[in-house]
């Protein structure tokens, strides 16, 4: 674990220091990343420029969803990167690369794909988490604040155990390295809202199934106070650390089976 | 004229050469779609209609645009920037054929493929599972002249900001950039109508309307008559200005253009 917390370093470190070559550029990179994101939240407040509720919801408390699953998005982002870029390495046979060193595939694969711009992404999470909590007035008990802070990692575990499932198909279907976008782009819009706007089987199929309801929803209904417009148990409140044990078993499994499916374009 | 034809077929072939990009491109949009269409089906439980949109207008426009997205190419496209960036554009020049023209007899052969294959999945699964709108005769083939004009509009724009190459060595950022201006004012995350007057009013007049709004709302049956014809003409109109600023840029960039170790 040291050791793979120490080579993410290494080569991170590398990239970080490329990109800070050309400083004119990276600034207007992170400009354009910027608000390439924020459209997402311009979306939110366009809609409620048209109703004062979504379901139940305020636009605080959506904003407060929003921000919650775009600063886990931006962190799972940072830390092992969007994982379209490998499908390539498989179609040009390079993988073998990855194959042959002696550290594990997916350290290499997720360390290999670092943009400082996506810091960008952070910033404007952030800007969106001050505008939430400058409008609601949050009782902030200690569990609350637990909820909160255990939930941020465990949605980072839950976004990136997804991802990692998403790009596994790569390794079958060589050009169709745009799934990931479904997974990555999808499973954040989707956790932005709350879930009881969508149909019952997208909701089993992306919430429960794809645990994608465990990033924000649940622990944002216990941070707020709300009761669920579903009416499920309020343990799952609680549940995104075990959650993301859970997905994280499951990533970790899929990746090993697909590597052992692995076949070399002879590259 | 039997030249633009055969690039075409090239920009055809290109894309067609990689199914599994397609598959995995139009499982995106299906997603997406489906995403998109729950969220405004929940407005419009608040509201009858917006901007003269009703719930299932909204519904279609969702599906409509996932299925326009890599028919009018609203994302990033580099390849002109990529082939200033490592000087092949040298080589290109060189050709007795103009790039601008090259380039859009490939997007014009590249236009067809997706609107099959990346469009059309989205489109039927959306209509199998949520009530849309659905166009008369009319409406159906000024939707096919707009869509096409659409594709002008944003091979135009594309043309432009990649040209920025020619001045800058990275050419992210304006890329980026100038990507989230279409997305926005387009109309692709969220419909125009759904904007506030100003901003609406200022919207439909910017050629971004074009690419998705504009075909959208003549599908929807929104523009007819004398309106239709100004839409369309206000599309004709930014492509023959977007094509032209190419051309001027272009012709300005060649005078000056110096290839690294070419």
């Amino acid at each position: 674990m040291v050791d793979a917390v120490f080579v993410w370093r290494k080569l991170v470190g590398a990239q970080v220091r490329s990109q800070l070559q050309y400083r004119m550029s990276f600034t207007l990179d992170v400009f354009g990343s910027f608000w390439i994101s924020f459209i997402d939240f311009l979306v939110v407040l366009t809609i409620f420029h048209n109703i004062s509720r979504l379901n139940s919801w305020t636009v605080h408390e959506v904003a407060f969803l929003y921000a919650l699953s775009s600063i886990t998005f931006a962190f799972t982002d940072l830390l092992i990167g969007h994982l379209d870029q490998f499908p390539q390495k498989i179609r040009d046979g390079n993988f073998d690369i990855v194959l042959v060193r002696p550290r594990g595939t997916l350290l290499q694969i997720v360390a290999s794909d670092f943009a400082s711009r996506r810091l960008a992404r952070v910033l404007q999470g952030t800007i969106v988490l001050v505008y939430a909590l400058s409008g609601l007035s949050i009782h902030w008990t200690a569990g609350r604040v637990a909820v909160l802070l255990v939930s941020l990692p465990s949605a980072v575990v839950i976004f990136g155990s997804v991802w990692v499932v998403g790009a596994c198909v790569a390794f079958w279907t060589t050009d169709g390295g745009e799934f990931t976008n479904a997974f990555t782009y999808g499973g954040t819009t989707m956790a932005q809202y709350p879930f009881d706007v969508y149909g019952t089987w997208l909701r089993r199929l992306l919430g429960y199934f794809v645990p994608l309801a465990f990033v924000c929803y649940f622990p944002a209904l216990y941070v707020l106070g709300k009761p669920d417009p579903l009416g499920l148990p309020r343990a799952l409140d609680f549940l995104s650390p075990a959650v993301a044990a859970a997905a994280a078993c499951v990533a970790g499994l899929t990746w090993r089976f697909a590597v052992r499916h692995y076949r070399s374009a002879g590259g | 004229m039997r030249l633009d034809w055969e690039i075409a077929k090239r920009g055809w072939r290109r894309y067609a050469a990689y199914p599994w990009a397609t598959v995995a491109g139009a499982f995106t949009n299906s997603i997406f779609g489906f995403l998109q269409a729950y969220i405004l089906l929940a407005v419009y439980r608040h509201r009858a209609a917006i901007g003269g949109f009703d719930a299932a207008d909204a519904v279609t426009y969702v599906w409509l645009a996932q299925s326009m997205i890599m028919t009018v190419y609203i994302f990033s496209w580099w390849e002109l920037a990529w082939r200033i960036r490592d000087g092949s554009i040298a080589t290109d020049l060189a050709r007795p054929l103009d790039p601008q023209r090259y380039w859009l007899a490939y997007d014009l052969g590249r236009a067809p493929y997706h609107f099959l294959f990346r469009g059309l999945p989205p489109f039927v699964l959306g209509a199998l599972v949520f009530h849309l709108h659905y166009p008369s005769p009319l409406d159906a083939l000024a939707f096919v002249v707009s869509l096409t004009l659409a594709v002008v509009v944003s091979f135009g724009f594309r043309f432009v900001y990649n040209s920025a190459a020619f001045w800058l060595l990275d050419f992210r950022g304006v890329v980026t950039l100038s990507t989230t201006v279409v997305i926005f004012f387009s109309g692709m995350a969220i419909p125009i109508r759904f904007f506030p007057h100003a901003l609406r009013e200022l919207c439909y007049a910017l050629p971004f309307a074009g690419v998705i709004q504009t075909p959208v709302d003549i599908w929807l049956g929104k523009r007819e008559g004398l309106a239709l014809a100004g839409v369309i003409g206000l599309q004709l109109l930014w492509a023959l200005v977007l094509i032209g600023l190419g051309r001027v840029l272009l012709a300005r960039a060649t005078q000056r253009l110096v290839v690294q170790g070419g």
